[in-house]
């Protein structure tokens, strides 16, 4: 790593650490712990997406199941809550290797309906096996991880796990893994011509992808104490997290912290600022960065900064 | 022993038969040469051999193991390398990297996989272009780029499909020599399938298979195997007095 990134990323890793304490109410703390979600969503997301390119619009079943899978044993056994963070990437570990088996055997834009599909599959069950999650209804969670009402334990538990998404992000974009990932996603042919089993580093690509996605849903659903398929299952969670990539700088490491603060920040602003047209205005800047920046905003900044000018899909950022 | 050993090769896709009852070996250190007329089925055998097609029969053993129903990628890291007629780079990665992702095959650390990357841009005289995006490279270092990510897996055997086609009298003359060395410096194998320029074949060759139909014709040395009267009928058709 360069001296100049090590610089900005223990800076921005300090930064992040004081926020909450300067940043005193409980709105500007909760907008924090959702950037910080999103960070973890994109970066998860990217693994599969942009660094092995495939593009996946149905990661909102890895985030649901590890929501509600953190739900049911809270409130349903005597297991802690802490437990149940562990184990909803564990029960979403098989699933996904399943889906991999499965959608893995399609390409390109067959693949991402593919997934659609099995996103959407999550959600009928979801929304239909009622005695587990309750159907329409959700699960509300109880006892919640923390006694007290402060924010700050859930800020340092998601920055932790955002932390540790993009330095995962970081070491794969150094490291084999991740140029196996990169080869695969220019050209399977090459990569298999070049010794790389694309089956089964598709598969690892899909298996830390969906984890990560998956303890992203498990601290998700601990916040919010309330789970049901409209908020944890959606489609729109999908294309949200998906364009956050994409606006960010698709197989970067930087793209999808900078699309999730520029995303979440932007959306929660123009919901106060502009209320019912805060849609419009996000539609407006998604159509604008797209235009403008085919890199993504991290391609738009290298651009201005004159570094890295090359092809913005390189993961060096 | 010999490297490489195809055995009564056949391969049919439909009613087409691409290569029928192909026979042939090759011997560690020696360049041998397909050559035939396009639609002979050079590239087939090559896609036979490198598992990315399964034969209607016939076996092929490379270093004696039979490589029936073993993956591409295993096949590669048996030792086979191969370069693609139509180049498929790495196009949004670096010519550096693009090398890089071929050593991985043999280190998976990065600072040793590095230091095969550099010493195979060094041999192909791509490392000037190092930081260079592959997508925007000119063909005649295209063509050289494939052959480099190839030979950063180190393979005992490399099979070279059309390293010449598309190419500048220059830059055929660079590929020559580099296939020269190839064999010379690395004791690298190859087979390389050539469409018509008999320059490449005269100077490369150890030895020349003709390919019409998917069928040997005539096998020798290069000088003996141009003579042929087969072989001029095969490409120029037959004289009819």
């Amino acid at each position: 790593m360069s001296r100049a990134k090590l610089i900005l990323s223990s800076g921005s890793v300090f930064l992040m650490i004081v926020a909450p304490l300067i940043l005193e109410t409980r709105y500007s703390q909760h907008v924090l712990i959702l950037v910080l979600l999103y960070i973890v969503l994109g970066s998860a997301w990217n693994i599969l997406g942009g660094f092995a390119g495939q593009l996946s619009l149905g990661h909102a079943a890895f985030f649901g199941i590890g929501a509600y899978a953190a739900a049911v044993i809270a409130s349903k056994t005597s297991l802690s809550p802490w437990v149940a963070i562990v184990l909803g990437p564990a029960i979403v570990l098989p699933i996904a290797l399943l889906v991999g088996w499965i959608c893995f055997r399609l390409r390109g834009p067959y693949f991402t309906l593919s997934t659609i599909a099995v996103g959407e599959v999550v959600r009928l069950v979801a929304l239909n096996w009622s005695s587990l999650t309750g159907g329409a209804v959700g699960v509300v969670i109880r006892p919640s991880l923390f006694s007290g009402t402060s924010k700050l334990p859930y800020y340092y538990i998601v920055l932790t796990i955002a932390v540790f998404s993009v330095m995962l992000s970081a070491a794969l974009s150094r490291r084999r893994l991740g140029y196996y990932l990169m080869a695969i996603r220019e050209d399977e042919e090459t990569a298999e011509s070049i010794g790389i089993d694309t089956t089964r580093y598709k598969l690892i690509a899909l298996a830390l992808s969906a984890s990560l996605t998956a303890v992203a849903g498990a601290f998700y659903a601990n916040y919010f104490l309330f789970v049901d398929p409209t908020i944890v299952l959606p489609l729109s969670l999908s294309v949200e997290i998906v364009l956050m990539a994409i606006i960010g700088g698709l197989g970067t490491v930087g793209g999808p912290i900078l699309g999730a603060i520029l995303l979440k920040l932007s959306s929660e602003l123009f919901r106060n600022e502009f209320s019912q047209a805060n849609l419009l205005i996000y539609g407006v800047l998604l159509i604008v960065v797209i235009l403008f920046m085919p890199g993504g905003l991290i391609g738009g900044v290298r651009k201005v900064m004159k570094i890295g000018a090359g092809n913005p899909r390189r993961a060096s950022a | 022993m010999l490297l490489l050993e195809v055995n009564n090769l056949t391969k049919r896709f439909g009613g087409l038969v691409a290569v029928e009852s192909l026979s042939f070996t090759v011997n560690p250190g020696e360049t041998l040469s397909i050559i035939g007329p396009n639609g002979a089925g050079k590239t087939t055998v090559f896609n036979l051999i490198t598992g990315f097609y399964q034969p209607t029969s016939g076996q092929i053993k490379f270093e004696g193991v039979d490589l029936a129903g073993i993956k591409p990628n295993k096949i590669a890291l048996a030792g086979i390398g191969r370069t693609f007629q139509v180049v498929k780079p790495l196009r949004g990665l670096s010519v550096f990297e693009n090398v890089l992702v071929g050593a991985f095959a043999r280190k998976g650390d990065r600072a040793e996989a590095e230091g095969i990357a550099r010493d195979v841009l060094e041999f192909t005289d791509l490392a000037p272009f190092s930081d260079a995006i592959a997508d925007g490279l000119p063909i005649g270092m295209r063509k050289r780029l494939e052959l480099a990510r190839s030979l950063a897996t180190r393979p005992k055997l490399i099979l070279l499909d059309e390293v010449m086609s598309g190419l500048n009298p220059t830059e055929s003359r660079e590929a020559i020599d580099l296939i020269r060395r190839l064999r010379d410096e690395r004791g690298i194998s190859a087979v390389a399938g050539v469409e018509h320029v008999m320059q490449v074949v005269m100077s490369i060759s150890d030895r020349v298979i003709v390919l019409n139909h998917g069928k040997k014709i005539a096998e020798g040395p290069p000088a003996q195997v141009i003579d042929n009267p087969d072989v001029i009928e095969a490409y120029l058709g037959r004289v009819t007095p």
